[in-house]
């Protein structure tokens, strides 16, 4: 079976001519031209394919594309001059980069879904990413400077009119 | 990348489900179950998992329940996943089974049907249901049945051709009983077992249920028996149930048999300590 499929990507839609058995990372990466969700292990344990779907991180290597129909995806071109962007940048999270744009999206996501996340959260949520040129530490740096930073917005005192 | 390809269908509702496999399998389609589809897509790409057909069951209503009522029974579907199983606190005893199992990223994929019905040996989430003498809600052609956990999952999920999973149900008594878990892994943070062991203690006795010890999860009435027997010392009943184990232990890059009976009479100590289940 192929079918014309139409998804809902970083709040555009986009429509594709898939296999049902197309994963949505090879939709993403070979029919759509977004190539930011990286190809690693194709096996659930690397999270280089991390992408959103509404709002929670999900391995797009493991989902099939005719599964996110209806879904509000979001990859990495859809997180542009976002905190965690310029956190990772600014704390060097990153050596190759192979495995940034997995983590952003996780870290993303975290921060939105938890942003009182404590150390045990965070690091329940990043160790589903793997880093082979172990950038673990400055990661970690970078996350906690964007809770860090959000925590500081939320007690600024709103100005009254 | 899948090397086949396959028509998806996406019923929503039971019988529409297994009409539809009843029809594909008389194509010749040799249709399977979908849920959250984590391990058709990786085994897939091994050419381990083959199929022309997938009958994604999550539009189901039925497998999307997550209910409890004072006094009453738990009902959780079979295509939730294991971070909506945990985030619930609908039963304490399953979300911690849960959310031990893969990384936070894949529990928000994996479904508690797809992990009680996977050909990975481990299944852990079925350690509650089998400590907690569940009953399994299966659906097929000839209609709903309900089953005792212990009569359907005897080693891995025993379903007839053209059967799935629609819930689990579990007696709202188990929601506030002590209970201990354990999942000790070789190394990593996130890995298969090396074993995990879940204890229950009901009234004053302890059960016992082990993933990763042996090539598929279970509970020992016999292990359990020693472990009781509290007319001995813990370290005997300890020794003892070793001895019950009721299938050869796997020995494996994760771990050697001699290294996994290490582990187990450590963790056996703990459970039964945390669960009071030794003599002062
Ligand atoms: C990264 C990763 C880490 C993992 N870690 C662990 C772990 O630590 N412990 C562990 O126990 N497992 C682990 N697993 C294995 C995982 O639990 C299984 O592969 C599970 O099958 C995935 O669930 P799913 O919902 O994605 O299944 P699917 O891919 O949808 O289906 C898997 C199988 O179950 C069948 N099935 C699905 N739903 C039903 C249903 N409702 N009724 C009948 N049959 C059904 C399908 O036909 C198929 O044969 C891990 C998997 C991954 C990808
Ligand atoms: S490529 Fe998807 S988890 Fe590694
Ligand atoms: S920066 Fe190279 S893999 Fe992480």
């Amino acid at each position: 079976m192929i079918e014309k499929l139409t998804l809902d990507i970083n709040g555009e839609q986009w429509v594709a001519t898939v296999r049902m058995a197309d994963t949505l990372l090879d939709v993403l990466r070979e029919k759509l031209d977004l190539t930011g969700a990286k190809r690693g292990c194709e096996n659930g344990d690397c999270g280089s394919c991390t992408v959103l779907a509404d709002g929670l991180p999900v391995k797009s290597c493991m989902m099939l594309a005719v599964d996110a129909i209806g879904k509000k995806l979001t990859t990495i071109e859809g997180l542009q001059d976002t905190p965690m962007q310029h956190a990772f940048v600014e704390k060097w999270a990153f050596q190759c980069g192979y495995c940034t744009s997995g983590f952003i999206m996780n870290a993303h996501a975290l921060v939105n879904q938890h942003p009182d996340a404590t150390d045990e959260i965070m690091e329940e949520w990043l160790s589903s990413n793997i880093c082979r040129c172990t950038s673990y530490q400055e990661i970690r740096e970078a996350v906690k400077s964007v809770l860090k930073e959000q925590r500081f917005d939320r007690k600024r005192p709103r100005n009254r009119r | 990348m899948l090397h086949f390809n396959f028509d998806y269908y996406r019923p929503s509702s039971i019988d529409e489900a297994v009409e539809l496999f009843d029809k594909l399998d008389q194509d010749g389609k040799k249709p399977i179950y979908l849920s959250g589809g984590t391990e058709i897509t990786t085994l897939g790409r091994l050419n381990q998992v083959f199929t022309k057909a997938v009958i994604d069951v999550k539009g189901i209503p039925e497998c999307n329940v997550l209910d409890y009522k004072q006094d009453s029974v738990v009902v959780v579907g079979a295509a939730l996943t294991l971070t909506q199983v945990w985030e619930s606190k609908i039963l304490p005893l399953l979300g911690e089974a849960c959310v031990r199992i893969g990384d936070r990223t894949s529990r928000n994929q994996i479904t508690l049907g797809g992990n009680l019905a996977s050909e990975i040996i481990y299944r852990e989430a079925v350690l509650p249901l089998l400590l907690s003498n569940s009953t399994f809600v299966v659906a097929g052609i000839e209609g709903i049945r309900q089953l005792s956990v212990h009569k359907i999952f005897k080693e891995k999920l025993r379903l007839k051709r053209g059967e799935f999973l629609v819930q689990i149900k579990v007696d709202g008594k188990y929601r506030k009983m002590p209970f201990y878990i354990e999942k000790k892994r070789k190394s990593e943070r996130v890995d298969y077992p090396l074993i995990t062991l879940e204890a229950l203690k009901v009234d004053r006795s302890i059960r016992l249920a082990i993933s990763g010890l042996c090539a598929f999860p279970f509970r020992s009435y016999e292990m359990e028996k020693e472990l009781n027997n509290t007319d001995i010392s813990i370290e005997e009943r300890i020794d003892r149930a070793i001895l019950r184990i009721p299938a050869p232990v796997i020995s494996d890059i994760r771990g050697s048999r001699e290294y996994r009976i290490f582990v187990l009479r450590n963790t056996l100590l703990d459970a039964l300590i945390y669960l009071g289940g030794v003599r002062a």
